[in-house]
C-alpha cells in the first residue's frame, strides 16, 4: 500500500513534466498546425538555463520558474519570426526536417558551451526531505512539482475556456480557415502561441532540474514519449495532453517499479493499444485531425 | 453593394471559374442556381477570400476587396455561412455567436438574437455541434447577423433541413433583405429559390449563362428543374 502511493506520487510527478510539455506542444499544433519535434529541445534548454542561472547569477529555483520561461517566451518568438513561420506554407514534410534539424543544432550547442557531463542543480532547502502522508514518507519535491504542475495547467484550462484569446485557439484549432472568414486574424496569434508552447516546455525542464540528469541530451528521450503521449490524448487536445501527460508518467513509474525492463515498452504498448480503440487519441477529434 | 467582375479561379491547372460578372445590390436576395460541380461553392469561397487561385475583380460597397484577405474581406461587410454550416464543437452556442468581432452599427445584439431564435438561448451553454442540423443552420445565420454583415454569402442554407425549417429560412432572408442587407444564396431548391429571391443567376462549368429576374425564373421553373437533373 505505502509502495503504491510512493509509485503513484513518483509517476505523476514525472508526469507533470509531460503534462505541461505536451500541453505546448498541443496549443503550437493546434494553431500553427506544426508538429514541433523541438520541444525536447526546448525543454532541455529551460533546464540548462536554470542551471546556468544559478551557477552565474545565483538565481534559485523560485525565480527561474518565472524567469526561465520569460526568457524561452522570447526565444520561441524569434525561432517563430526566423524560422517556424516559413512552415506554415510548405509541405509538412519539412515541418519535421525543421525542428528536428533544429533540435540537433540546440543539443550540439549545449554540448560545446557546457560539455556532456550533467549540469549541477540545487534545489531550494524547504523542498528537501520527505512530507509524511499517511504513514508514508513522500519526497517533498516531488509533492511540490505535481501540485505546482497542477496549477499550471488549470490556469492554461480557464485561459482557454473563460477567455476571448482562449476562444480564439480553440476556433483557429478546429476550423482555421472558417475561423478567418469570421474577420479573426488568426495570423495575428501565431508567434505569441508558439511562443507561449516553447515556454511551456522550459517550465517543465525547470522543473525537472533538480530531478533529472541536466545534459545536452536530456530532450531526447523526452520527446519521443512526449510523441507517445500526445498519440494518446489526442494531437491537437489541451485536456488529452494533460491526461496522457499524466497517464504515462504513472505507467512509467510503475512500470519502473514491477517490470524495469518493460518500463519504455509498456508505453508503448498502452499507445498502441489506445490508437487500436481510438485512433484520434483519448480525447482527439477525429473530423479535424 | 457586390460587384463581382471577370472572376476566374483554378484548382491546380484546372479551371473551376470562367471570368465570373455578377451583381448584388443593398436589400436584394440573389441565388446561384447550378448543377452538382458548377462551381457555385468555389464562387462564395473566391469571393470570400479562402481561394488562392483567383483573378478579377471583387468590389463591396464601392470598395475593391480582390487583394485582401479573408479575416479584413469579413470586417469589410462579407457573411459567409459555409456549405457544412461550420459550427465549432470546441465552442458553446453562445460562444460560436460571439466570436466574429462587430463590423458595422447594424450588428445585431445577442438579445436580438435569442428574440428571434429563442432555442439559441435555451441551448447557449450547449457545445455547439449538440444543435440538430436545422438549429445548426439557425445559428450559422444568427452568427453572421450578429457581426451586421452587409452582405450575406449563404451557401446551400435549405439542404437537407425540414419544410418547416426551410420556410423559416425563408422568413430570415425576408426581414434580413428588409433591413437593406444583400444576399448571395446557392440553392439547388427551384421552388424555395423562387419565394425569397428577386434575380437568380445560373452557372454551368463555372460560367453564368443566364440572368432571369424571378419571373422569367417562375415561369422556366421546369426547364430549369430539367436542366438541373433534380
Ligand atoms: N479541392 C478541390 N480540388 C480540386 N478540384 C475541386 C476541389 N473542390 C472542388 N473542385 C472542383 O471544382 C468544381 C466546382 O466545385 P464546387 O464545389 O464549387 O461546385 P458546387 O457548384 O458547389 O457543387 P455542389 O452543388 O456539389 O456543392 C468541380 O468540378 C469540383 O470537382
Ligand atoms: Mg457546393
Amino acid at each position: 500500500m505505502s509502495d503504491v502511493l510512493q509509485y503513484t506520487v513518483q509517476g505523476l510527478a514525472a508526469g507533470s513534466f509531460y503534462a505541461l510539455a505536451a500541453l505546448g506542444l498541443a496549443i503550437i499544433f493546434g494553431v500553427l498546425g506544426v508538429v514541433n519535434f523541438a520541444h525536447g529541445a526546448f525543454y532541455m534548454l529551460g533546464a540548462v538555463t536554470a542551471a546556468v542561472l544559478l551557477d552565474t547569477t545565483e538565481i534559485g529555483l523560485w525565480w527561474a520558474l518565472l524567469v526561465v520561461p520569460l526568457l524561452l517566451f522570447g526565444f520561441g518568438v524569434v525561432v517563430e519570426r526566423l524560422l517556424v513561420q516559413w512552415l506554415l506554407r510548405l509541405d509538412p514534410l519539412y515541418n519535421f526536417l525543421l525542428t528536428f534539424g533544429l533540435t540537433l543544432l540546440l543539443v550540439d550547442l549545449v554540448k560545446r558551451k557546457y560539455g556532456v557531463s550533467g549540469l549541477p542543480y540545487e534545489r531550494p532547502e524547504v523542498l528537501d526531505g520527505r512530507f509524511e502522508l499517511l504513514g508514508v514518507g513522500l519526497p517533498k519535491y516531488q509533492l511540490f512539482v505535481l501540485i505546482f504542475s497542477i496549477a499550471v495547467c488549470l490556469v492554461v484550462w480557464l485561459v482557454m475556456t473563460r477567455t476571448r484569446i482562449g476562444m480564439i485557439v480553440r476556433a483557429s484549432t478546429e476550423r482555421p480557415e472558417l475561423a478567418r472568414a469570421l474577420g479573426i486574424n488568426v495570423g495575428r496569434w501565431v508567434t505569441p502561441v508558439f511562443g507561449f508552447g516553447v515556454a511551456l516546455a522550459g517550465l517543465a525542464g525547470v522543473l525537472a532540474a533538480p530531478f533529472r540528469a541536466i545534459t545536452a541530451d536530456m530532450g531526447n528521450d523526452f520527446i519521443i514519449i512526449l510523441f507517445a503521449v500526445v498519440v494518446i490524448g489526442g494531437l491537437g487536445s489541451i485536456v488529452g495532453a494533460v491526461v496522457g501527460g499524466f497517464l504515462v508518467g504513472l505507467v512509467e513509474a510503475f512500470g519502473q517499479a514491477y517490470a524495469p525492463t518493460y518500463a519504455q515498452i509498456l508505453i508503448f504498448v498502452l499507445m498502441a493499444a489506445v490508437v487500436l480503440v481510438r485512433p484520434a487519441g483519448l480525447f482527439g477529434r477525429e473530423e479535424t485531425a | 453593394m457586390l460587384e463581382v467582375e471577370k472572376l476566374s479561379s483554378w484548382y491546380g491547372e484546372a479551371q473551376a471559374l470562367h471570368g465570373v460578372t455578377l451583381q448584388v445590390r443593398e436589400g436584394e436576395v440573389v441565388t446561384l442556381v447550378g448543377r452538382n460541380g458548377a462551381g457555385k461553392t468555389t464562387l462564395l469561397r473566391s469571393l470570400m477570400g479562402l481561394h488562392k487561385q483567383t483573378e478579377g475583380r471583387i468590389e463591396l460597397r464601392g470598395r475593391d476587396v480582390s487583394r485582401l484577405p479573408a479575416h479584413r474581406r469579413a470586417r469589410a461587410g462579407m457573411g459567409w455561412v459555409q456549405d457544412d454550416r461550420g459550427i465549432y464543437a470546441t465552442l458553446t452556442v453562445e460562444e460560436n455567436l460571439v466570436l466574429p468581432p462587430r463590423v458595422s452599427d447594424r450588428a445585431w445584439s445577442l438579445d436580438a438574437v435569442y428574440d428571434v431564435f429563442p432555442v439559441l438561448a435555451d441551448r447557449r451553454r450547449a457545445p455547439g455541434t449538440t444543435l440538430s442540423g436545422g438549429e445548426q443552420q439557425m445559428l450559422a445565420i444568427a452568427r453572421v447577423l450578429r457581426t451586421g454583415a452587409s452582405l450575406l454569402l449563404l451557401d446551400e442554407p435549405s439542404e437537407g433541413l425540414a419544410p418547416v425549417v426551410v420556410a423559416r429560412i425563408g422568413q430570415i432572408i425576408g426581414q434580413v433583405k428588409e433591413s437593406g442587407v444583400g444576399v448571395l444564396l446557392i440553392e439547388q431548391n427551384v421552388r424555395f429559390a423562387a419565394t425569397v429571391a428577386d434575380r437568380h443567376y445560373l452557372l454551368a462549368q463555372g460560367r453564368i449563362v443566364d440572368a432571369l429576374d424571378n419571373d422569367q425564373f417562375v415561369a422556366r421553373q421546369q426547364d430549369l428543374l430539367e436542366h438541373l437533373g433534380i
